[in-house]
């Protein structure tokens, strides 16, 4: 719009456009009330309006849009799974991923970098080839790489990490990306007020009221809201919210923590992953490198981050990376990952009437935002889950039908 | 450094030690039915607050009981199994 751009240069005011309309106070009752303002809960309500024509929607938010594990992540976006229930649900969203900057018309900064999953032993490699089978078999790009391939695409890695745990080999994965993660959060969250969704930034749900099994309204800071049906997407205020409706999971709560250094020149193109040395890392298109690593040990709910793990971290990327040792770590975070046991998600309908939930993405839950919404959106109209997300209902522990991703969703174990 | 009490050898870095979840009873396993074992092997009281966890440390081989707030991250006592009163 380059005519649009000139106007704004030669006009005396520049106001920020809003994303969405600042309401004050939510209406009595709403059709859906969607709990969590994070990149799943607005993609929702963006697809239950834009896909099933449901726009009286609230999304409730305690603190600001995005400001949960949605903008915490370090923005991987890849399909390279393990079940293949999981490996067509994460490459549906990576479909959906390339298209979505068009669709909500802001740039995400989706940008395709190609992913290798560091193998050091050869029990990694066994697992490597097992994912590379079952992705191809899915019709999803990966295969198995030797250290040659890994050393072209990034030279600066050092093979032998140090003598450590010389690297035997990967498994690349084409389509593997990284995106604006916030975006995706304001992207959805434009969208869905475009189309009649109602969003409140600084709402805290206080209270779900269920009456004879089935959901009635929500207790709020801002008062009570009628409506039939709630979502829950809040990752890591997941068991306070499902208590609030006594229901039981297999959810608890760890601390997953990440880092940036300074920027620097471009120069890592790759995302490069490494379970054995406990590392992610990316380049992000503003030069830092985001890197994140595996879970802290024990229970925790805050946000709170380190110096244990900043240490480890680096001491792990500086067998990788050696020349990077006067660089500067800028800032670290962390985020309540909201952990499974099998490590695959909790989505769909519960033994709670209305009462839908959205849950369990550890430490795997940007990359699915847009899948997510989508059957969720698709779960709440018709009251009933589509069959791409059959794996991961609630019932399936009791059961015993887990879905087990543990070897491709996470570093570390 | 996190540190943490170890009943039998005293404070220790937390590194010295293995998180091993919160202290449950067992369900009879002859007299319970599918859905409640189900229940008692997946689910997990996930919610902040104060709690029983077992705790291992690991160079002595020592598990004890921990009572620690999940929200604050403030452990309040430890001992031994079956030594809660003593403690």
């Amino acid at each position: 719009m380059p005519l649009r751009l000139l106007k704004f240069a030669f006009s005396k005011n520049h106001p920020a456009p809003r994303f969405f309309r600042a309401l004050e106070q939510p209406k009595k009752s709403y059709d859906v009330v969607i709990i969590g303002g994070g990149g799943h809960g607005l993609a929702a309500a963006y697809y239950l309006a834009k896909d099933h024509g449901i726009t009286n929607v609230a999304v409730l938010e305690r603190g600001y849009i995005g400001g949960g594990n949605t903008g915490r992540n370090t923005t991987i976006v890849r399909s390279n799974y393990l079940t293949p229930e999981g490996v067509n649900f994460y490459d549906a969203s990576v479909k959906i991923y390339e298209g979505l900057s068009e669709e909500l018309d802001l740039n995400l900064f989706y940008s395709n970098r190609g992913h290798f999953t560091l193998a050091h032993t050869e029990s990694a490699m066994r697992t490597m080839r097992w994912r590379a089978e079952v992705n191809k078999h899915v019709g999803v790009e990966s295969r198995v790489v030797g250290p040659d391939e890994i050393a072209k695409a990034c030279p600066q890695l050092d093979l032998s990490c140090s003598g450590h745990a010389p690297i035997l080999g990967a498994l690349y994965h084409a389509p593997g990306s990284i995106a604006r993660h916030d975006g995706v959060a304001w992207g959805y969250a434009r969208g869905a007020d475009r189309q009649g969704a109602e969003i409140f930034q600084n709402t805290e749900v206080t209270g779900i009221d269920v009456q004879s099994g089935k959901v009635a309204g929500v207790h709020t800071s801002r008062g009570y809201i009628a409506t039939k049906k709630v979502l829950s997407a809040v990752a890591g205020f997941t068991p306070r919210v499902t208590k609030m409706v006594d229901l039981d999971t297999p959810i608890v709560i760890h601390p997953l923590q990440a880092c940036v250094t300074e920027p620097m020149k471009p120069w890592l193109n790759s995302i490069l992953v490494s379970g054995s040395l406990h590392v992610y890392v990316s380049q992000s298109s503003r030069g830092e490198l985001v890197m994140g690593s595996s879970l802290d040990p024990y229970e925790v709910h805050s946000t709170r981050s380190s110096l244990d793990f900043v240490e480890g971290l680096t001491s792990h990327m500086l067998d990788m990376f050696p020349f990077l040792s006067n660089v500067k770590i800028v800032r670290q975070w962390a985020g309540m990952a909201d952990m499974t046991p099998d490590f695959a998600p909790i989505m769909g309908k519960t033994p709670v009437e209305g009462f839908y939930l959205d849950a369990g993405w550890g430490t795997w839950g940007f990359k699915a935002t847009p899948i997510s919404g989508k059957t969720m959106a698709e779960t709440i109209a018709n009251d009933r889950a589509p069959e791409m997300i059959h794996s991961f209902r609630l019932s399936r522990f009791e059961d015993y039908e887990l879905t087990g991703e543990k070897g491709a969703a996470s570093v570390g174990h | 450094m996190k540190l943490l009490h170890c009943p039998m050898n005293g404070t220790r870095p937390i590194s010295e030690f293995v998180f091993g979840g919160e202290f449950r009873d067992m369900p009879d396993p002859e007299a319970s039915t599918d859905k409640e074992w189900a229940a008692y092997v997946h689910n997990r009281n996930g919610a902040p607050g104060l709690k029983k966890e077992w705790w291992y440390h690991g160079p002595s081989g020592t598990w004890f009981i921990a009572e620690r707030n999940t929200l604050t991250e403030e452990v309040l006592r430890t001992y031994l199994f079956g030594q809660e009163t003593a403690a």
